[in-house]
């Protein structure tokens, strides 16, 4: 049974498209099929962090329009074979998009595939209101900062009135993600600390993505992180989050590259 | 100000998770209001169109959440029946 995924977050910057391409990365290489889908109609992008901005011939509006068959606008993943990619249109807006459409679509794809991962648009329009609407589940992507958590919890009350699960009175499974977290300022009273974003938003934790440079080289070279370097820190995080959608239960820790090095020095010093 | 002192001294975050609390306390009661609002509507209406003709129009929820008492208003205008003069009414 297909599960579809929304990436979502209200807030933009926070890392919705960075985290689609990873998890989405992630779990195909794991042997599932999944296909990443940029609902961002208008401000595509995650062709660009998928390393696949030359291969675009069709996109979702062409399809949702029915000018071209699925097969013809999913791009498969020269990386990993089991990872599709369903892009965005550049040139159209969000009004192209039809709920009808985007039904028959999410349809189709579940079908095809394992996992559907559909990357929100910012915001609380149409455009993040029909990614989120035919999810089975969400992630909820935050960073630790005030505006991202207030909008996050905006969305988390969407996510429980405005999608197809709510309204046939189901409950919608929703996931915290929590991005570019940085423990030392968290624990110099710096930064928000996971505890207090999650007793404010009180919906389960799913990962923490600690800040890393690693994540800008990733979609600098078009690659999700996990593939671009799967044992940096916040390759590391995406791939326990991955494993944690798969139903395993994998111990909540935030992976660091620095502690890693220090720990490796003081190793050999020790030897 | 000595309290301001206190905080930057423990650091910002818990500045701002207080902040956070006390905002996401109230922006909840006014957007769960709207959508509680909404719901009862479609659902009541769904009730009485089972037995009357009623004009979707014509029917009014109004829910007030105060500090210490909430009230649910509702509002029903029933086609012949209120409206129409007895007289008028058909049998």
């Amino acid at each position: 049974m297909a599960q579809v995924l929304v990436v979502t977050s209200g807030k933009g910057g926070v890392g919705k498209t960075t985290s689609t391409a990873a998890l989405g990365a992630a779990l195909a290489q794991s042997g599932k099929n999944v296909v990443v889908v940029d609902f961002d109609v208008g401000l595509r992008n995650l062709d660009l962090v998928m390393g696949a901005e030359r291969r675009v011939v069709y996109d979702l509006i062409n399809v949702v329009q029915g000018d071209a068959k699925l097969h013809q606008a999913l791009i498969r993943d020269k990386r990993v074979e089991t990872l599709s990619l369903l892009p965005a249109s550049q040139t159209r807006d969000k009004d192209a998009l039809t709920p009808e459409g985007v039904e028959r679509v999410i349809g189709e794809l579940r079908e095809k595939f394992d996992w559907v991962i559909c990357d929100s648009p910012a915001g609380i329009e149409k455009g993040a209101a029909l990614a989120m609407h035919h999810a089975d589940a969400a992630v909820v992507v935050t960073n630790p900062e005030v505006s991202s958590v207030r909008d996050s919890d905006r969305i988390i009350g969407l996510l429980d009135s405005k999608t197809v699960k709510a309204e046939k009175g189901e409950r919608m499974e929703k996931h915290l993600l929590l991005t570019r977290y940085d423990p030392a300022r968290a624990a110099r009273g710096e930064m928000l600390k996971v505890e207090d974003v999650l007793e404010i938003l009180s919906i389960p934790l799913l990962g923490i993505i600690p800040d890393s440079e690693e994540v800008l080289r990733a979609s600098n070279l078009g690659s999700p992180v996990t593939l671009s370097n799967p044992s940096s820190a916040p390759a590391r995080a995406y791939l326990d989050a991955a494993r944690r959608l798969l139903g395993e239960t994998v111990a909540m820790t935030v992976p660091s590259d620095r502690r890693g090095f220090i720990g490796r020095l003081l190793g050999r010093r020790a030897a | 100000m000595n309290l301001f002192s206190l905080f930057t001294r423990r650091g910002s975050a818990p500045v701002a998770r207080e902040r956070l609390q006390i905002l996401l306390a109230h922006e909840r009661t006014v957007t769960g209001r709207s959508d509680l609002a909404a719901i009862l509507q479609e659902e009541i209406l769904a009730v009485i169109a089972k037995h009357i003709a009623v004009d979707r129009e014509k029917v009014h929820v109004k829910l007030d959440r105060g500090s210490a008492v909430s009230t649910l208003e509702i509002d029903i205008e029933m086609p012949g029946l209120a409206t129409a003069p007895a007289g008028a009414r058909p049998s």
